[in-house]
């Protein structure tokens, strides 16, 4: 009983850490003073000020746009990455999770350089032209997510039951459809969760957004601006920004939200599968 | 006559073979777009990368980038430092991220299956934000990058790469077996013979993936060391993107290329592992 007070005691000591600089942070998005541990009387003003605030404002609408359309793009790659190589020979099979791995391990900044360089050669030797981008910068993101993507299929694929596909065949079915009606529902889960990968790696992505960026669509003149560009360009300065308090704050919310529908999700899951969740442990 | 019918039965099969060959390849077909991707951004990138950093400005060949970096105290240094600082991080992490893991994934201590999903949460938050939060934080304690950069740098290292630490740790504690546990202290092991002897050799696998997720991002990581220490402290990142806005492409390109090697070397590490862990859970199913 000690015990079990102890390991609770710690597993909330960490986790009060782990989120006291967000709570700071949200605590002070009610007060309009420069520096964060200043007081200067509560108000509402930061979150008004943030919505006014064009140039954050853009840069959470690229963000959010180039999240979207990078996961949805690996997503589709990935996942008839991971089926098409699943039924491949088992020599190109390996190449293909080898290089996936590699690159799933490869530390982000040499991704982001490996990139960059290869833009750079193009733009010098070939196009004759900056070809810094949104599409470069699309690229990178596809290129930091895809990997993920395959990995999270891959095991649906290797639990499936390789005679639903057969069956889907015999019974008359376009290998196509099989693939379309059979396949892809059996392996809907992990299609979803890499997904979500992608999209999470996209939107916390600095290194990559900072080397492959160009100007163009989505910004015009400028240089494209990410919420984790923008952010760093003001706190190599000086402190966050006020208005960015108050934005942490709605994205704590966001998350708050989604992690209790995870939960209530996840619950009730759980209570329609237990029976097979049992005999699964027990077996 | 019978040899005639026998050749058309061997053409009849080999034809339907043939279709049915067919079909495969029409669902092997689909990995093609990934691996025209893989070899357009991936390999391609990293042989131009190789190719920048034995070439000079003029594209000529050339070991001027990697005589410059082996003889250029400050480069070596730089690689001394994050090597360090990414060993200290993993460890602590490991530390403070291994009795966490176990809490969490048994049941005598933990039933609640949340507090898990609370620890990856912070992930979902801007990280470059994260990192801003805490050195607000820590500034507003009296640890800035001006007074103790090593020691913000190391705090926030830890508090990123933290729950990469713990969900690999936790996966593998949820499927630890709790009867050779039992077993292990049944026959005479104490508290410490069993946590050395078993629980760690059994989790082995948790803590290579942990390593992997740790030590190289953390060793080539920009942005917490360079908002933390307010840039007094340079890492293995911040040197590649000083070469990135230099467009010194061949310094960089090589700088960028022991990384890949470095890489290269922990995936082969943590690997031999993976497949002797195989090779014991065949031996575990009879």
């Amino acid at each position: 009983m000690v015990k079990k007070i102890m390991a609770q005691c710690y597993i909330w000591l960490i986790l009060l850490l782990m989120y006291l600089p967000i709570l700071v942070l949200i605590a002070f998005s009610f007060t309009t003073a420069t520096n964060v541990g200043e007081w200067t009387g509560f108000s509402f003003d930061l979150y008004t000020a943030l919505f006014k605030d064009e140039e954050i404002m853009r840069a959470l609408g690229n963000t959010v746009l180039i999240a979207l359309i990078s996961a949805t793009i690996s997503t589709l790659l990935g996942t008839t990455g991971a089926i098409g190589a699943y039924y491949h020979k088992r020599r190109v099979r390996r190449t293909i999770e080898m290089v996936t791995q590699i690159q799933m391990v490869n530390a982000e900044i040499v991704i982001a350089l490996s990139l960059t360089v290869m833009f750079v050669f193009l733009g010098t030797y070939i196009f004759k032209a900056n070809i810094f981008s949104f599409w470069t910068l699309l690229i990178g993101h596809v290129t930091l997510s895809l990997p993920f993507v395959y990995t999270s299929v891959k095991p649906k694929l290797e639990q499936m039951d390789p005679s639903l596909y057969e069956a889907a065949i015999d019974l008359g079915a376009t290998p196509r459809r099989a693939l379309t009606r059979v396949v892809v529902p059996e392996i809907m889960p992990g299609i979803l969760s890499g997904f979500l990968l992608a999209i999470t790696l996209s939107l916390d992505d600095f290194i990559v957004t900072a080397f492959t960026r160009g100007s163009g669509l989505l910004s015009g003149e400028q240089t494209i601006e990410t919420l984790s560009t923008l952010v760093q360009a003001k706190i190599k300065k000086g402190p966050i920004p006020t208005e960015m308090r108050a934005l942490t704050t709605i994205i704590f919310l966001i998350v708050v939200v989604v992690v209790i529908l995870v939960t209530i999700y996840q619950h009730q899951r759980d209570k329609k599968t237990r029976k097979p969740g049992l005999s699964r442990g027990a077996s | 006559m019978k040899s005639k019918s026998e050749k058309e039965a061997r053409k009849n099969r080999k034809a339907r073979e043939k279709k049915a060959s067919a079909l495969h390849f029409s669902r092997r077909n689909l990995c093609i777009p990934y691996w025209v991707f893989l070899i357009l951004f991936v390999i391609i990138p990293v042989l131009i990368v190789i190719f920048y950093a034995f070439t000079d400005e003029n594209g000529y060949f050339s070991f001027a980038a990697l005589v410059n970096f082996f003889t250029t105290w400050s480069k070596i240094n730089v690689l001394i430092v994050s090597l360090f600082i990414a060993l200290q991080t993993t460890i602590i992490c490991l530390l403070i991220g291994y009795p966490l893991a176990y809490f969490l994934a048994n049941k005598k201590f933990n039933k609640n299956t949340v507090l898990i999903t609370l620890f990856i949460a912070p992930m979902w938050i801007n990280f470059v934000l994260r990192t801003g939060a805490t050195r607000d934080l820590l500034t507003w304690m009296g640890i800035n990058g001006g007074n103790y950069p090593y020691l913000a740098t190391m705090i926030g290292m830890v508090y990123n790469y933290l729950p990469f630490v713990i969900l690999p740790l936790y996966t593998t504690m949820l499927n630890l077996d709790h009867s050779q546990i039992e077993a292990a202290s049944d026959l005479g092991a104490n508290p410490f013979q069993v946590f050395t002897r078993n629980i760690i050799p059994q989790t082995m696998p948790g803590i290579g993936s942990a390593f992997l997720m740790t030590f190289m991002p953390s060793m080539s990581s920009y942005v917490i060391s360079d908002t933390l220490s307010e840039g007094k402290i340079t890492l293995f990142g911040n040197y590649i993107y000083l070469d990135f806005t230099n467009n010194a492409w061949n310094d960089g390109s090589f700088m960028a290329l022991i990384m890949l090697v470095l890489v290269g070397l922990s995936m082969l590490l943590t690997r031999n592992r993976n497949t002797d862990k195989e090779e014991r859970g065949g031996n575990n199913l009879w």
